[in-house]
């Protein structure tokens, strides 16, 4: 009984840190591409607008990013403080994926990010805005590295077993598993969904209280254009996803769709909720056919259910409920983002109330989003930890209770304050907009 | 032949280690200096390390991967090992990672927090470190005495963050900042030597590992070297610290070369001491290398990107070189 309390202690500690750290990267990904376009804006146009946007969202940028790098100093140690397990029987996969990971991203952002921030004055326009690029690369690849890895943890190739430890035989096939160009493009297209409903959202608060804002005019229609054209792609990237996971991890699939029995033409549950005792969904509403049609491309095709998968099943109503979460959230998107992109389609158009109080509430909408299509992924592949090689029940340290206890509360208190502070200075940060009268100043000596 | 890898990554992983504790210890040590700073100051402080924290601690995710990519068993047990402490440096490096960003951010009573936590953070951050050097060279042995060694080594290891942090700022400021960063110098200075020294007379008290291989005559001889150098530059710091406080030295980055070859010594010393453990008495640095695939895949990598992250972190320092200005995102 000890040691599975400490194994469930240790799995929320780190289902913990990474769903904090993944908050940051999500944000700073594809904001950092954001503001490449934006100083280029600048670059080419020279109006004072994209000027301020940029340093504004520069701001936005640099505390994101910090928080992204310290909760990821974090994560760099989870892995031989929690799984020991995991590094004895993958590291030789594991480690040499995260140490490229750090050499050609981490090094690369974090110096540059000094550059981008702090250098605007002292070297010529191009390398800074050459900086503001390597940043923005420096994200993107470490992006690939970790998802390469998270994604052969999911559908595991090119290796081979060598009394008991796993090796790498070719680390083409390692770093292009089958499920990595799926999960890579997502996750990057997630990225720029939530940065792009984090830059609408603030510059539509910003709007609410100086409509007269040119500057948060033109990142409000930036961020709605963004979102307008990601949220479709999105959707159909989503849906290959699946079709994928189809292919490698049937059980997976079978508990986004809360399905038990093996059948054909098998309905698309839209509501219900799984009772993982008796095997079987209750209240449900479905539409028949749906899930084979979609799944399938037949109206008859046949899904394996999750009772030819039994006793190795996942958690069945958190998949379920997570995945429904992150495909509303798919949907609700694209709704609001084209309505938002039909309303302003020319620059001069007027701002609807509704509107800005529609983009505002849905600042963090790529947050739940993102963090629901993680935990159907991550949920979904238990009770592996690397498929068909390592028991995530396996991999755990032998750490007592009471020093995971101490510093899981540790981190929660951490995270807390983190976390609210983040938010508080984000909604000031866009409240006092850019304009130059305004206290920016006062906020130390920074302009 | 085929190439020694553990004995390759070892060298990697004493490089990396080495490349943090000195460029992290000087921003921790000038965040642990916030406490004794006056507004204005505090912002000078921060403005000399904002463009290289980030990349500072860069590191020391280097290093624990390396690590982790070499020895993948050593990183288990010795992450096991040093759970707590491990969760509070990291508590300590998140605090005061964000602290920098909202400082500035922050205006009155909010402001203050953050400068505190900034403080505090960079000195949890920079005693558990050394609080881990203290229980590794040990083993992880239990025990009340094996405690205050570890106690004492953190420490030590805040004194040298303080001589590192205050050097630099005599490099970075001028004026009346300088003249107090000259005086913190001082007395970093002053704790470093105690410290180095109580570590270094307790060190072959504590392991006996460490006691045969530094009392082994005749090598003992030729190992004297080490502490006298360190002697020779701990001196030299002293020197041009109280030469430019008086005017008579002028060569601004003196100070800031001796401390780090204090620490550099030192560190060969450590290295001499452990080697070829990862674990002490436990573990070797072939009993724990990962399979020679992983390490020629890493290896090869690391040729061609290391020069290159060289490259561009010179470049870097060229582009801020000169006295810090207060004016951040300029
Ligand atoms: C899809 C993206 C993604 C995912 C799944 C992860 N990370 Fe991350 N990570 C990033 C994307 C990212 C980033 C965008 O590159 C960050 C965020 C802010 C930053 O500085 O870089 C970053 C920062 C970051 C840092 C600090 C880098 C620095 O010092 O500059 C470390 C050590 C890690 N991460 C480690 C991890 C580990 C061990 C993970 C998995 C278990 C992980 N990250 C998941
Ligand atoms: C960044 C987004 C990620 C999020 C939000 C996330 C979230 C989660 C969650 C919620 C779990 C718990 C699943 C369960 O036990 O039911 C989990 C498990 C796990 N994930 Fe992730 N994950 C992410 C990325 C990664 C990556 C990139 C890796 C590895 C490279 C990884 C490795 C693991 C491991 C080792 C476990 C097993 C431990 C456990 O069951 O808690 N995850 N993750
Ligand atoms: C309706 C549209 C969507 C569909 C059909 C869809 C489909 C999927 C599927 C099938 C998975 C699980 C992959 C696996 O089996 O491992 C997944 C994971 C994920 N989803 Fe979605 N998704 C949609 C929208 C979104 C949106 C809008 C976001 C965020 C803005 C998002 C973010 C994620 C993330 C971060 C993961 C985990 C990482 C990964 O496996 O790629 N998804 N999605």
């Amino acid at each position: 009984m000890d040691t599975l309390n400490t194994i469930d202690i240790a799995r929320m500690q780190f289902g913990l840190n990474i769903a904090f750290h993944i908050l940051f990267p999500s944000i700073s990904i594809a904001l950092g591409w954001i503001l490449v376009w934006f100083r280029v804006q600048y670059a080419r146009t020279g109006a004072p607008a994209w000027l301020s946007s940029y340093k504004l969202w520069t701001k936005v940028f640099a505390l994101s990013f910090a928080v992204g790098v310290v909760s990821g100093i974090v994560m760099s140690f989870q892995f031989g403080t929690n799984w020991p397990g995991y590094m004895n029987t993958v590291g030789n996969v594991a480690g040499p994926l995260l140490a490229y990971e750090v050499l050609t991203a981490f090094f690369l952002e974090a110096t540059f990010l000094g550059v981008m921030l702090f250098g605007m004055n002292r070297v010529p326009g191009w390398v800074h805005l050459l900086a503001t690029v390597l940043v923005a690369v420096g994200t993107t690849i470490s992006a690939f590295w970790i998802l390469a890895l998270n994604s052969w943890m999911h559908t595991p190739a090119g290796h081979t077993v060598l009394d008991g430890v796993i090796i790498a035989q070719n680390w083409w096939d390692v770093i292009f598993n089958p499920s990595f160009p799926y999960r890579f493009t997502h996750m990057l297209l997630a990225s720029g969904l939530t940065a792009a409903f984090l830059v609408a959202g603030l510059s539509a608060w910003r709007l609410l209280k100086a409509p007269g804002d040119t500057a948060a005019a033109n990142t409000l229609r930036t961020g709605v254009l963004i979102a307008a054209t990601l949220a479709p792609l999105q959707i159909l990237a989503g849906d290959m996803h699946g079709l994928n996971t189809l292919k490698n991890q049937p059980a997976k699939i079978a508990a986004m769709e809360a399905l038990w029995e093996t059948q054909k033409g098998a309905p698309l549950v839209l509501f219900g909720i799984p009772n993982e005792r008796k095997r079987i969904n209750e209240f449900v509403i479905e539409i028949p056919r749906a899930a084979s049609i979609i799944l399938r491309h037949e109206s008859d095709g046949e899904l394996k259910g999750l009772n030819e998968f039994y006793p190795d099943i996942p958690p069945v109503p958190v998949v379920f409920t997570a995945f429904r979460v992150m495909v509303g959230m798919g949907f609700s998107m694209l709704l609001i983002s084209w309505a938002g992109a039909w309303r302003l389609r020319r620059r001069d158009n007027p701002r609807p109330r509704w509107l800005l109080w529609t983009f505002a509430g849905f600042t963090f909408a790529g947050w739940i989003a993102t963090l629901a299509g993680w935990i159907v992924t991550e949920t979904g592949r238990q009770p592996w930890l690397v498929t068909g090689i390592l028991r995530t029940a396996d991999a755990a340290g032998k750490v007592s209770e009471a020093q995971i206890g101490a510093s899981f509360t540790g981190y929660i208190i951490t995270y807390c304050i983190m976390l609210l502070a983040y938010i508080v200075v984000l909604t000031h940060l866009a409240a006092e907009g850019t304009d130059p009268k305004e206290p920016v100043a006062a906020s130390g000596d920074a302009p | 032949m085929s190439l020694d890898l553990p004995l390759i990554f070892t060298a990697l992983m004493g490089i990396s280690i080495l490349a943090y504790v000195v460029l992290d210890g000087y921003d921790l040590g000038v965040g642990m200096l916030m406490a004794a700073a006056d507004d204005h100051e505090q912002n000078l402080m921060v403005a000399s390390i904002g463009p290289f924290w980030d990349a500072n601690e860069t590191w020391l995710v280097l290093g624990v991967g390396i690590l982790l990519v070499a020895f993948p068993v050593a990183h288990g047990i010795i992450l096991g090992a040093l759970y707590l402490p491990v969760a509070t440096m990291l508590v300590g490096l998140m605090f005061r990672g964000v602290a920098f960003e909202l400082r500035l951010k922050a205006l009155g009573w909010h402001r203050e927090l953050w400068n505190w936590l900034f403080w505090f953070g960079s000195f949890l951050a920079s005693f558990t470190q050394g609080f881990m050097l203290g229980r590794y060279i040990t083993g992880f042995e239990s025990g009340f005495g094996y405690f205050l060694f570890a106690m004492l080594t953190g420490a030590s290891l805040c004194g040298g963050c303080v001589l590192l942090g205050a050097t630099w700022l005599v490099l970075k400021t001028e004026g009346p900042l300088q003249r107090k960063a000259i005086a913190w110098g001082k007395w970093g200075l002053l704790w470093v030597a105690l410290g180095v020294a109580m570590v270094s007379l307790a060190t072959p008290l504590v392991t006996e590992t460490v006691r045969n291989k530094w009392f082994d005559f005749p090598r003992t001889i030729a190992l004297m070297l080490l502490p006298t150098a360190s002697f020779g530059a701990g001196i030299a710091v002293w020197f041009t610290l109280r030469g430019l406080g008086r005017g008579t030295w002028h060569v601004e980055w003196m100070p800031f070369a001796g401390a780090v070859s204090i620490f550099t010594i030192a560190f060969a010393g450590l290295a001499y001491s452990l080697f070829p453990y990862v674990v002490i008495d436990q573990l070797t640095i072939w009993d724990a290398a990962a399979h020679p695939s992983s390490l020629q895949f890493v290896l090869w990598g690391a040729l061609v990107v290391v020069p290159l992250i060289i490259a561009y972190t010179a470049f870097s320092h060229r582009v801020f070189w000169g006295k810090a200005r207060a004016g951040l995102y300029e």
